[in-house]
């Protein structure tokens, strides 16, 4: 069903993608007093056998913050930055100029999933909003390691009921400094269809056109 | 010529000499590898799930333990391999992501190990080289020319099985 989306709802998705995002990124940029600029999100929706291929590949060390959402749409959503990137925005965070941040220590764990939760909760919010769905995030998890063993530790409870996998992807980037994030919304099987309900096209069309309506 | 093959997730791959399997980045998921060293015939599953009874459809057997494994065997017989020549490996079911009050869907690495172990002791193979568990993701390589099982985790030296 998932690989099935019409247009419209597509277009539905990463409309309210990209409004969640948005305040994400209004948030980051306050914790960073940064300008933040984010991507139109994307919708991949991709057999669970490639999913954990597309970040640069499968090898690369990557921190993901982890968090997921409860509620009448539960999802995960997952925060991926390159090590480097992390260290520099948890140094950010943390303003200590005086240690050089080139080790993920307890310190900067926690400013990292600090940031992740804040994200979210600004993500969510509006999310929840737009869409008249209640939803709540849980507290955020960190790991540091290859993206594929990431992606694929959050995707695989997908597989116990279909064989693809839907992200919502936006990037995010400061405009002096390159943090290169993405960010991901993996919505739990069902919960999508929940979203375009709340968004008014299940049926995967707004104005009941008869023969437009696809199916 | 020798070709390098990549297994994805649910997926189960058979070849033969001078081929090399991969799978790379394995989290929770675990990878099954079986080599019969005569024929040189190898085969490698990347499991996803300990169990098939869950799911209301089982569309894809490379999904679950409890099916993938036998139908890495089948898949390695219909080659001529015998399943008193298969070596078994198994690495992967990290436990990516710790914290308190996590739900216990989480904790799929290790029930994913149980899951395979089990299934490979029930048609009566005997794993003879693993590495499992711990918190760090796991890419595995598989030369069929000589059966080795070569394991990369990050920040760690290979691990060969």
């Amino acid at each position: 069903m998932v690989n099935k989306l019409t247009p419209l709802q597509l277009d539905a998705i990463r409309e309210v993608g990209n409004i969640g995002a948005a305040h994400a990124a209004t948030v980051l940029s306050q914790l960073l007093n940064r300008k933040v600029f984010m991507t139109v999100p994307q919708v991949n929706i991709l057999p669970l056998a490639e999913a954990c291929d597309f970040v640069g590949g499968p090898e690369q060390p990557m921190v993901g913050v982890y968090l997921r959402v409860f509620g009448e749409a539960p999802s995960k959503i997952l925060y991926l930055f390159p090590e480097d990137k992390a260290l520099f925005v948890a140094g950010l965070l943390i303003n200590d100029s005086e240690k050089c941040r080139n080790i993920l220590g307890e310190l900067e764990v926690s400013a990292l999933k600090e940031i992740g939760n804040i994200l979210t909760g600004a993500y969510v919010y509006a999310f929840s909003n737009f869409t008249g769905l209640n939803m709540l995030s849980s507290v955020p998890a960190l790991a540091f390691d290859m993206v594929g063993a990431i992606l694929n530790t959050i995707l695989a409870d997908l597989g116990e009921m279909g064989d693809y996998a839907v992200l919502i992807e936006t990037q995010l980037t400061a405009c002096d400094l390159s943090i290169d994030g993405h960010f991901f919304l993996v919505p739990d099987p069902g919960s999508l269809n929940t979203i375009l309900d709340a968004l008014g096209v299940k049926n995967g069309c707004q104005i009941r056109s008869g023969s437009e309506c696809q199916k | 010529m020798s070709n390098t093959i990549r297994v994805g997730m649910s997926e189960i791959v058979v070849s033969q000499t001078p081929d090399l399997l991969m799978t790379l980045g394995l989290g929770s998921c675990v990878g099954v590898c079986i080599y019969d060293s005569l024929l040189k015939i190898g085969g490698m599953a990347h499991v996803m799930l300990p169990d098939s009874s869950m799911s209301k459809e089982v569309t894809n057997r490379g999904k679950y333990a409890d099916t993938a494994v036998p139908v890495l065997v089948e898949k390695m017989q219909q080659m001529g391999a015998l399943k008193n020549r298969m070596i078994v490996k198994i690495a992967g079911g990290a436990q990516m992501f710790a914290y308190s009050g996590m739900d216990h869907k989480m904790q799929i690495g290790p029930r994913n190990v149980l899951a395979v172990e089990k299934s490979i002791n029930s048609i009566g193979l005997r794993i003879s080289g693993k590495s499992v568990g711990g918190n760090l993701g796991r890419s595995i390589y598989m030369d069929l020319a000589t059966g080795e099982v070569k394991v990369r985790m990050l920040n760690s030296p290979e691990i060969i099985l």
